[in-house]
């Protein structure tokens, strides 16, 4: 351990520099790193509710009143009900029996091929579609949610034309064509996101070519033009090629969030975890390092992570470049621990050679022509990066939009039409789109909610969501994916297509024919066509290249770089959540409610601070810091704006960065769940003549005596200080010691079943039960796992679980049946101070373990909760009646309790209206509750409910297989009846579900046969035993990882 | 010996030959109504015009049968060969296309033939009579017994305490008698001891009463709604044998069972345009059914036309009164039970084949699941789903086990029907 200089460091670290390591202790909160009472009482009181006690009297008054009610509501007569069948019923449809059709998910130019199930009519679930070799079946949370989107009832349901309905299409066609008559030789812009589709492409340019000077302008939100401009200069295409962190053997990021939010998280994430996948018996995996800012979801995966200042990043590419050989004069840095990350980053891409990868964020031009000069030194090019492909999913281009936004405040643009921009929200000069957008004759927008942009067009005629449509997409080239209708539309609202297509002078023109008709050409015959749109999916990818790299600009770059000096204030980074984005689908109360990754926070966005901010600040992080809910407000001054934002203190931030989520912030008109809920933070956005900067230097920050309540999830379920939950090792421990878990496991053997052997039969008091048929399990590696919450979402859509909005998430009451544990690990020193720089974390997808010997089930006064023969633990709500015994000695805290009536199974309408938020009532709005599973039970007030293994999907295999008279498929050869909704979400396929009784299902192959050094049962020396397996998580580091002493 | 059997034979062949005769043109007669039914039967009557003209004296109509042969086997070429008869009826029927029969031989066709000449009117006579409605008769009986042992209970209860009475009395008579001191008598309804009994009784039979009245509250045995047509069971699950899974397809495959829709009612409709041949129906209240008249209901909802024999486009679905409602926190699978299960129907719905207008069966109560689950059998040895449940197998092979019961693989447990 020579080269460990972390105990050196004199960064960031919590109390005393020179310390000396000693124990590694995993956490999710300061409150329980320090131990803190505050703590201790919070973990105390489970539930965080005050004991109703009521006197004799009241009691009786209540049940006297209870009997009478329930008296006279059951002698009411029972309602008749109708059942009305079809007049015509469609041969593919029968009722009760989903249909599934492949479609594809379209948001920001983000393109990602999907699967819509169909149940009696309405669309209730996206997956991921497994034909795709992109995504392989894998989704992410704002794929899982987009269902929802589909039933907001934000969404605007008819066309309007100064604000007012406009009742036909004809009439609206009218009245714009009319108005465009008008514009006289003024040019026309089309203003709309990335688009990726081929037969969109050709619409607008008909569209163009009928209106001379006309132009389609592409902007993107939150945009990649800095690695789009790079490439033009480094390659001569302005275009960003794919990449395969799968064949990477060390990959690099520098602030570049690829397994979150950057250019297609899904695809990435799944081949990172091609390579984080371990053989036991030859133990290998990639080596990740990250630079970074802030703490992101990818820097929570590294195998080393290093802190920056933001504005560091093109200092740190360049002394990376030069370590790699680089002939550079790179800024000299002061940071030891930093430059150590640099030798040894560099030290690991050269051993790799060509199977490296390294990887920018969208930070600015310079960095990413360094990135691609280290790339191209390193010969990435043709291997890890495949300049044959391109990713289609960001085309925006910044100093266009800026024109843009020029040309209109110069009075040159006659009319512009919008689709699926919302520049008066997220542009970073909105007061000057705005009034530019004044100066516009004919403004469309073709949003699909009355937004921030719409309500200042003169015309609105909402397009289609995109499981009513037809169309195309083709995010990587030669990858092609087709949407078509799941469902008739629900609203009065026509693709932007045919308007574009009726406004360039063809009054029949309809856009699904046309698309119909150019893919039946491109394909040659309806067979071929069919097929197609059936897969979703057709790709035709071209020879993988490496492009012709030319080192244009990197002299300039290294001279700019050389010339930057670092700010002196703080620095603010401006990021995108991995549920929210950049706020399109902030109107979704499962994304909203979601909590983040890394903060654990729901329904807000706060400004992000290091502990020595926190401290600079007079902020005290700890006995009650997360105890309560409110946390200080401080007040940011930057560039001439000021901003008040409560502050969330993050172990892992640059100690003099502060960051900020976009997409919050939203107007009144986006929706219930989107109005209110945190700022906007895109004025903060700068232009430099070229590009968005998504970063502000020189900010200063100081508290306020102002609180403000944030939601946040970790601190809810608390395992009292048992830390073995979770198991870690280092990469060099486990090929070291391999079985090192397992001997920790065989000590439960002999310390509670000497006598037979059998830990599972001896170890208890109660009887073995036999599991005869099929015995349900669950294998996670938290090798794979990203954390990404993908598997939540997915989670709550297929079951049916509750939102309970802000002010319930405040209280503990969020009702997830899955989620994700955050642990922080840190070493503690002899003299008790924890180092809070050198940090790992873990994340944990924690549900429901379907423990076999279950501490739930023998405390229910009612035997709601009992143990099936195929293993599962069951809960049965109608026998419920609500005592909490169960999520009391439940050692995972994973039962939920319906505190309230959230999913409108009240009798009385609006009956929790003014106690639960809008946003709750919102999902209960006759619309929105289309979206539920009809198969799984809506819960009531007053019951526990929790996982249960998607019994419903458990059940539906079953009976397919026994349908067609053949034993159950459970993974074995690689046919699926069953897959939980989680497991079915998982870009990485971390999770993997099937019969354990069955020796060919992939989980018992992990358990017994691939996995069998990895396996642990969190706490299992509860002899609780578990249905649910871990793989424990492996860092291919040379730093101290897992608990353990240290030898010194 | 041999002039016995010369006797016998004259005797008895004449009869043998006219038996096997009868027996010979009974078949022909057979094959004729069961090809009249599976092949013309959905667009022709015997009697009447429905999608096609009536079949009566068609061979009369017709005067080369050569024609008639090729018309049935396809009807386009002869229309294609302006051969007269065949043009006139296809005009007359809205040009509407004979589906062709080409694997019909002409004895086939004379077999229809047949049958139409002489079967038909047979036919419509032999219409079994079948009550219609059906009402469950041996619950009546049921309460009658239960009356009668309430009745019988008083009196007997009655009786016992005249005779404690008199027992009390004559004690307290003789007691007199012999110059005791005898304390006045409590009357029976200030007795402690009968005070206590009675109120003993009230609570348990009180309780028992409020316990089956609240477990009854959400059941609705017996249930029988009017519905928007008098649909008979009786006639066509009953009288005409069609197969429950033609209209209720679902039961195989879906978790409902389905009502069909108004095409499928359409398909054999579009022909049949009355009732004429079977019983008369009755409501329950007694009040005849006009079949007929009901049929034209549903040609109204439908949205055909019955004069032109079109539909007019203005349908509109029929709202019935839906009769099994199960509570929303119960999951059932129809399919689970048909197909995989191999239950009938009618362990569920009663003999739905004799029902006039369906009313529910069973009380539908998790108690009633729950028995059945206990005791129904799986197909265990014959799907092959279940080889996964090898100690059973095992046990069966070594006779511990005679069937493997639903309860055996888990049928009781609750996340079976509910979650």
């Amino acid at each position: 351990m020579a080269e460990r200089n972390v105990k050196n460091a004199t960064i960031n670290n919590y109390d005393n520099p020179t310390t000396v390591m000693k124990h590694k202790k995993y956490w999710q909160s300061y409150g329980e790193l320090k131990g803190s009472d505050a703590h201790q009482e919070r973990v105390q009181d489970e539930f965080g509710e005050d004991l109703v006690s009521a006197p004799r009297r009241d009691f009786l008054k209540y049940l006297g009143f209870s009997t009478a009610a329930a008296a006279v509501a059951a002698s009411c007569e029972m309602p008749i009900k109708k059942s009305i069948p079809y007049l015509n019923k469609p041969d593919s449809i029968t009722p009760g029996v989903a249909n599934y059709y492949a479609t594809t998910y379209v948001m920001d130019g983000e393109a990602v091929p999907v699967v819509a199930k169909v149940r009696d009519g309405r669309p209730i679930k996206v997956e991921g579609n497994d034909l795709s070799s992109i995504t392989m079946g894998g989704t992410s949370a704002r794929v899982q949610a987009s269902v929802l989107g589909l039933y907001d009832t934000a969404r605007l349901r008819f066309p309007l034309a100064g604000g007012k309905e406009v009742s036909t299409f004809d009439a609206f066609d009218k009245m714009v064509g009319e108005a465009m008559a008008g514009i006289g030789g003024k040019s026309v812009v089309l203003l709309t996101e990335t688009i990726t589709s081929v037969t969109t492409k050709n619409v607008i340019a008909g569209f163009l070519s009928k209106y001379p000077g006309s132009r389609h302008v592409q902007y993107d939100a939150v945009s990649y033009a800095s690695i789009l401009n790079a490439n033009a200069i480094s390659f001569g295409k302005r275009a960003i090629p794919s990449y395969h962190f799968d064949k990477a053997s060390t990959i690099v990021s520098l602030g570049a969030d690829f397994l979150g939010t950057w250019l297609s998280p899904i695809e990435f994430s799944r081949q990172y975890a091609a390579g984080r996948r371990i053989d036991q018996n030859n133990p290998q995996m990639s080596k990740h390092i990250q630079f970074e800012s802030k703490l992101s979801l990818t820097g929570a995966n590294a195998d080393d992570r290093y802190v920056i200042r933001p504005t560091e990043l093109g200092a740190v590419a360049l002394n990376l470049y030069a370590a790699l050989g680089g002939n550079v004069t790179a800024p000299a840095l002061s940071d030891e621990r930093l430059k150590k990350g640099i030798q040894q980053a560099a030290q690991s891409l050269k051993a790799s050679g060509a199977s490296s990868l390294v990887v920018g964020a969208r930070a600015n031009a310079e960095v990413q022509l360094v990135v691609n000069a280290i790339n191209q030194l390193l010969g990435a090019y043709g291997t890890t990066i495949n300049w044959g492909t391109t990713i289609n999913s960001a085309q925006g281009d910044d100093a266009a939009m800026v024109q843009l936004v020029q040309d209109m405040n110069d009075g040159k643009v006659g009319a512009v039409l919008i689709h699926g921009v919302n520049p008066a929200y997220d542009y970073f000069d909105a007061k000057k789109f705005e009034s530019g957008l004044a100066k516009v004759a004919v403004s469309v927008s073709f949003n699909d909610k009355e937004d921030e942009t719409s309500v200042l067009c003169k015309f609105q005629i909402p397009d289609h969501h995109f499981l009513e449509s037809w169309g195309d997409a083709e995010p990587k080239s030669g990858y092609l994916s087709f949407l078509q209708p799941t469902i008739a539309p629900l609203f009065q609202t026509r693709p932007f297509q045919t308007s574009l297509m009726k406004w360039s002078g063809d009054a029949t023109a309809n856009y699904g024919d046309y698309f119909k008709q150019y893919w039946l050409k491109y394909f040659g015959s309806q067979a071929a066509w069919d097929k197609a749109l059936q897969d979703g999916v057709v790709e035709t990818p071209a020879a993988v290249s490496g492009g012709t790299y030319s080192a244009a600009g990197l002299t300039e770059t290294v001279a700019k770089i050389n010339s930057n000096k670092p700010g002196t204030g703080k620095d603010i980074v401006l990021y995108t959540k991995i549920a929210i984005g950049s706020g399109k689908e902030a109107n979704n109360p499962w994304l909203q409610e979601m909590p983040d990754p890394i903060t654990k926070a729901t329904w807000d966005n706060y400004a992000v601070i290091s502990f020595a901010t926190a401290k600079e600040l007079g902020i005290t992080v700890d006995d009650n810091y997360e105890v309560e809910v409110a946390k200080p407000v401080v007040k940011i001054t930057v560039s001439g704006k000021e901003i008040k934002l409560p502050v969330l203190v993050i172990p892992g931030m640059h100690k003099d960065t502060i960051a900020i989520a976009l997409g919050y912030g939203r107007s009144e008109k986006a929706g219930k769940a989107a109005a209110g809920v945190g700022q906007n933070m895109f004025p903060l956005v700068s232009f430099d003549g070229t590009l968005f900067h998504y970063a502000a230097q020189n900010a200063t920050i100081e508290k306020t005596n102002e609180s403000f309540k944030l939601a946040y999830t970790q601190t809810h379920n608390q395992y009292e200080g048992r830390d073995e939950v979770v198991r870690e090792f280092s990469l060099s421990d486990f090929k070291a010691h391999p079985t090192k878990l397992k001997d920790d496991r065989h000590k439960l053997v002999e310390d509670y079943a000497k006598n037979t052997g059998d830990y599972r039969a001896e170890g208890t008091l109660y009887p073995n039960y036999p599991y005869p048929g099929a015995k349900w399990g669950m294998s996670i590696d938290l090798n794979t796992c990203t954390g990404c919450g993908a598997c939540t979402v997915a989670c709550t859509a297929e079951n049916n679980v509750a939102v309970v909005g802000k002010s319930e998430v405040l209280r503990a009451h969020e009702m997830h049946w899955l989620r994700i544990d955050r642990y922080f690990a840190t070493f503690r020193d002899d003299s008790g101070n924890d180092n809070l720089d050198d940090l790992n974390v873990v994340f944990m997808p924690m549900l429901c373990q379907h423990c076999d010997n279950a501490p739930c089930e023998n405390v229910c006064p009612v035997n709601a909760t009992n143990h099936s023969s195929e293993g599962l633990n069951q809960m049965t709500y109608n026998r419920c009646i609500g005592t909490r015994y169960c999520a009391n000695n439940c050692p995972y805290k994973v039962r939920r309790f319906n505190w309230a009536d959230y999913m409108g199974a009240d009798s009385f309408p609006d009956n929790q209206r003014g106690k639960l938020d809008d946003s709750v009532m919102m999902m209960n709005d006759d619309l929105t509750r289309m979206v539920l599973n009809p198969d799984v039970t809506v819960r009531s007030r007053g019951v526990i409910e929790k996982c249960s293994f998607c019994v419903q999907r458990l059940q539906e295999g079953k009976l397919k297989a026994k349908k067609e008279n053949r034993p159950l498929e459970t993974g074995a050869n690689g046919k699926w009846d069953i897959k939980t909704a989680c497991q079915q979400a998982c870009p990485t396929n971390a999770i993997v579900f099937g019969n354990v009784n069955d020796e060919n299902s992939p989980v018992s192959k992990i358990r017994n046969e691939e996995q069998t050094n990895r396996v642990f049962y969190s706490l299992e020396q509860l002899h609780v035993l578990p249905g649910v397996s871990y793989l424990a998580k492996i860092r291919n580091t040379d730093r101290h990882v897992g608990v353990q002493e240290e030898s010194h | 010996m041999n002039h016995i059997r010369k006797a016998f034979f004259s005797l008895f062949f004449p009869f043998f030959l006219l038996f096997s005769f009868s027996l010979g043109s009974n078949v022909n007669a057979q094959d004729g109504k069961a090809l009249f039914n599976q092949k013309c039967a959905s667009c022709h009557a015997i009697d009447k015009n429905l999608v096609g003209p009536a079949l009566k004296g068609v061979e009369e109509r017709w005067d080369d049968k050569s024609m008639l042969y090729d018309w049935v086997r396809n009807s386009a070429a002869v229309i294609k060969k302006g051969y007269p008869r065949a043009v006139a009826v296809y005009n007359e029927y809205n040009k509407v296309q004979m589906t062709a029969f080409p694997e019909l031989k002409n004895e086939d066709i004379d077999a229809i033939l047949g049958y139409i000449n002489t079967g038909g009117a047979k036919a419509a006579a032999a219409a079994t009579d079948v009550p219609a409605g059906g009402s469950p008769e041996s619950k009546a009986a049921e309460d009658d017994s239960n009356l009668l042992y309430g009745i019988l209970t008083i009196i007997l209860a009655v009786i016992a305490m005249i005779l404690l009475q008199v027992n009390s009395n004559l004690s307290k008579m003789s007691e007199e008698a012999e110059g005791n001191a005898v304390a006045e008598p409590v009357p029976f309804y200030r007795n402690k001891a009968y005070i206590a009994i009675f109120a003993i009784l009230l609570f348990l039979g009180g309780g028992y009463m409020t316990f089956q009245g609240a477990q009854n509250l959400g059941r609705s045995k017996n249930y029988q709604p009017e519905q928007p047509i008098y649909y008979s069971h009786t006639v066509h699950a009953g009288i005409n044998q069609i197969n429950c899974l033609y209209c209720h397809g679902g039961a195989q495959e879906s978790k409902h069972a389905n009502i069909p829709s108004v095409n499928v009612c359409m398909n054999c409709h579009m022909g049949i345009n009355e009732y004429a041949k079977g019983p008369q129906l009755y409501r329950e209240d007694g009040s005849k059914v006009d079949g007929t008249a009901e049929i034209q209901k549903l040609y109204k909802y439908a949205g055909w036309d019955p004069a032109k024999k079109l539909y007019t486009g203005k349908g509109q679905a029929i709202e019935w009164v839906r009769i099994h409602n199960l509570p929303d926190h119960v999951y059932f699978n129809h399919a689970q039970h048909v197909t995989a299960g191999k239950q009938q129907c009618q362990t569920c719905h009663g003999e739905i084949q004799k029902m006039g207008e369906v009313y529910q069966y069973s009380d539908l109560s998790m108690g009633w699941c729950i028995n059945c689950h206990r005791e129904s059998k799986v197909q265990f040895t014959d799907n092959k789903f279940y080889s996964i449940y090898e100690q059973f197998h095992e046990d069966m092979k070594n006779k511990k086990l005679d069937s493997v019961t639903v309860e055996k693989i888990g049928g009781t447990e609750c996340q079976k029907c509910h979650y």
